[in-house]
């Protein structure tokens, strides 16, 4: 267990409230997101007397634990989440399964019913631990107050080592009045989770060789090195511009490279760049560091990268070849590998082949010609890629944090706003979940709080969790919610055009609110943009409101998000704007389909 | 954007994974030593269900009263990929200590107990006898009409027993699932 606690050392005698609360502060949190209820009172009563830990009520469980995922993801510490028994532990659910598919470590406290009514279908109780199990990295239940500064100390622990992930602590009321002996971090029992940060020495070593002899590299990067922290990502970019190697990354990984660096080459995967896709088709050798070869970027399996050589460095042992076979898996934090991978590669002579790579680059700057995110702007019309153009030229040169919600908006924003820096990206990747974006922005903004956090949202997705803009204008969070509208739901439409003979089955909204007036009715200004000539306006006027702002930028209903590699296809058949209407026909064969 | 000419493209199927189940299938034997706390049973078995694995046999029990700990011995079908992940998965649920294949992790001995009982009287009473003797079954309760047998072995062992025992009126059988150990130290 680490010892980072500021508290006492010794052990005393209090209650299970009073432990949830000491530990807390033991464990170096000061924000807790949460919402009030019967079962969880008496640790909301120890929150009222205390002033160290800021409780920020938002207005649904769920959005409670996307702000701590928008607070850990851009803080580099875990979000803390408190909810009631019952309903309170179910609306969580959603935000522990996206918190464990992008691997974000949060610690949810959840009140449960008094142990003696456990299993008597009890006033707003559930099987809390029982749902919860296969959406946490582990899970509590105490009932016994002695025990609980023991599952406390464990959970944050669980929570941040090795892959970190969420986990939750079920507390019965009667636990909470119940007086027993707390113990703080350092004297609570261990558990016997203990994952491996250093990678094998040999494996590191038959790495710096491959890189010695490799003629078409890449470095292929994902969450886990943003999850190992900054200084993995100053490796990460010592080892890129000193080996001179192209890199890509996928959607959770944006920011550990620059995007203005040299080497970049833009997003991987399904609407990622084509100099991207096609680099990991025809490489020779493959460097993934913390990514998990996800199917949106994999493509058809059998068909992902054939010529390679693939080297996996991954902290999860599970996640080697679970989708794609590795020929070099090394196991451990990335930050770690890739300190001795950088010592090992130097202290042999920093050699590459240098000719090789050169033409190697010479291939890829013929793809990055393609010009893939091409699209037809309009003088009538806001195009939402044109829209989140702006937006980036506008606001790049700001101390400026991203979240977004998720669909078609959320890929024009990973293919348009460059990240320079890690942890200022904070988007569902893994479960896509709609409805992220505007509770995370108020997570990042709690972190952050002069920072200007921009939430791209598209109109579908904002209103799954658009009560927390409440939750914004009662803490005076300056969140910004750009809200791309094209009435439409739109990926989903997208895929209805390509895929299912243009039937668009439910996937338009016919009520949508005026998105002006409702700003104003939460007490916030609104505005709405319809026209290209007004779009540079409405954003400054955005950034430089003071207070929450939402945007309705009222864009092109029908456009698409290219490009697109078709379900069940390789890197190497990507299909552009252009390409849709003559060939839309054979985009996409049956197998395919099913992957969609 | 213009409507797109596209009717045969149209697709009446929508999932996700194609994933080709070309690899042979495999039996392994896995052991799993965890802390026996309350909802283990719970994860390991979450784990199978969640992720689609087999499980063919499974049995629980503490090993080790004062540590806490208890042992579960699956039995599994995969194909190789399938078995890798499986003890990956494993692996990373927070109380497992330890996860053994003895399938390939050297040699190892499994067995399995039942009890069978079996109805009989006259001379189906003595071939019963006669056959439990052969396969070294253990009779644990007899009745004027009935015997309980107690046999230990493989798992194919006590198959081939409670094949030979159905004509002679086999009734009931109640298996342990396999438990197993490696040989040697």
């Amino acid at each position: 267990m680490s010892s980072n606690g500021n508290g006492s050392n010794s052990a005393r005698v209090m209650t299970g409230a009073q432990m949830v609360v000491q530990a807390l502060k033991d464990n170096n949190v000061d924000v807790v997101f949460g919402y009030p209820g019967g079962a969880v009172l008496p640790i909301y009563d120890e929150i009222f007397q205390q002033n160290e830990i800021r409780h920020y009520l938002v207005r649904h469980e769920q959005g409670a634990v996307h702000a701590a995922e928008g607070y850990a993801r851009s803080a580099g510490k875990p979000g803390v989440v408190l909810v009631t028994s019952g309903p309170g532990a179910t609306n969580s659910v959603t935000g522990m399964t996206d918190a464990l598919m992008d691997s974000v470590p949060i610690v949810v406290f959840s009140g449960q019913v008094p142990t003696f009514m456990i299993g008597n279908d009890a006033f707003q109780e559930a099987d809390t631990v029982g749902i919860t199990r296969p959406c946490t990295k582990h899970n509590w239940l105490v009932k016994d107050t002695n025990r609980l500064p023991h599952a406390i100390h464990q959970a944050f622990y669980v929570a941040t080592n090795g892959r970190p992930g969420p986990v939750l602590v079920d507390i019965p009321k009667d636990v909470q009045f119940a007086t027993g002996t707390y113990v703080p971090p350092e004297m609570a029992d261990s558990t016997s989770y203990r994952p491996r940060r250093h990678g094998d020495p040999h494996a590191i070593a038959e790495l710096a060789e491959l890189i010695e002899q490799a003629e078409r590299p890449i470095f292929y990067t994902g969450g886990g090195i943003i999850n190992s922290g900054s200084t993995a990502c100053q490796l990460l970019r010592r080892l890129v511009d000193g080996t001179g190697f192209p890199i890509t990354s996928t959607l959770m990984g944006l920011g550990a490279y620059p995007a203005s660096g040299k080497r970049w080459l833009g997003m991987l995967g399904m609407h990622g760049s084509y100099e991207a896709n096609f680099a990991m088709y025809e490489c020779d050798l493959m460097i993934n560091v913390g990514a998990r070869f996800d199917d949106r970027i994999t493509g058809r399996v059998s068909d992902f990268s054939p010529g390679s050589h693939k080297v996996h460095i991954d902290i999860d042992r599970s996640s080697i070849n679970k989708a794609i076979p590795t020929h070099l898996p090394i196991i451990g934090d990335a930050g770690s590998v890739l300190n001795d991978l950088l010592a090992r590669w130097t202290e042999r002579g920093g050699k590459t082949q240098k000719d090789k790579v050169g033409e190697w680059w010479n291939q890829i700057n013929e793809w990055r010609r393609k010009d893939c995110f091409h699209y037809e702007n309009s003088t009538k019309r806001i195009k939402p890629q044109h829209a989140i153009q702006r937006l980036e030229a506008l606001t790049k040169h700001l101390d400026r944090y991203v979240t977004t919600d998720v669909g078609q908006h959320q890929m024009w924003a990973a293919q348009f706003m460059g990240m320079e820096e890690p942890f200022r990206w904070m988007t569902s990747g893994g479960l896509g979940t709609m409805g992220y974006g505007l509770p995370a922005s108020i997570g990042v903004q709690v972190a952050h709080p002069d920072s200007v956090v921009i939430n791209v949202a598209g109109d579908a997705s904002w209103l799954m969790n658009m009560q927390e803009m409440g939750t914004a204008v009662q803490y005076r969070l300056p969140v910004k919610q750009f809200i791309v509208n094209n009435k439409r739901l739109g990926m989903v439409r997208q895929w209805q055009q390509i895929l299912h003979g243009q039937r668009y089955s439910h996937s338009w909204s016919e009520a949508l609110p005026d998105f002006e007036l409702l700003a104003q009715s939460f007490g916030c200004h609104g505005i709405q943009v319809t026209h290209p000539d007004k779009l540079d306006d409405a954003i400054v006027e955005m950034i430089e409101t003071d207070g929450p702002v939402i945007v309705d930028c009222v864009v092109e209903r029908h456009e698409n998000c290219f490009p697109m590699i078709p379900s069940g296809e390789p890197h190497n058949r990507m299909i552009f704007a252009d390409d849709v209407e003559q060939e839309s026909d054979d985009l996409i064969g049956d197998s395919g389909s099913v992957l969609v | 954007m213009n409507a797109l000419q596209l009717d045969k493209g149209a697709s009446h199927h929508s999932a996700y994974d194609l994933r080709v189940p070309s690899e042979r299938s495999e039996t392994h034997t896995i052991t799993v030593l965890v802390d026996n706390e309350a909802g283990v049973l719970a994860r390991v078995v979450g784990l199978f269900s969640g992720r689609g694995y087999n499980i063919e046999s499974l049995t629980v029990a503490e090993v080790d009263h004062t540590g806490h700990r208890s042992l579960i011995t699956i039995v599994t079908r995969g194909n190789p990929s399938v078995i890798e992940q499986i003890r990956a998965q494993l692996e990373r649920i927070v109380p497992v200590h330890e996860v053994h294949d003895l399938t390939v992790d050297g040699d190892s001995v499994e067995r399995e107990l039942a009890l069978l009982k079996v109805r009989g009287t006259g001379s189906q009473r003595v071939e019963a006898l006669r056959l439990a003797d052969i396969f070294r079954a253990k009779v644990v309760d007899s009745t004027l009409e009935s015997f309980v047998f107690e046999i230990t072995g493989t798992t194919e062992k006590i198959d081939k027993f409670a094949e030979l025992m159905r004509p002679l009126e086999l009734v009931e059988i109640a298996r342990t699932g396999v438990v197993g150990i490696s040989r040697g130290l």
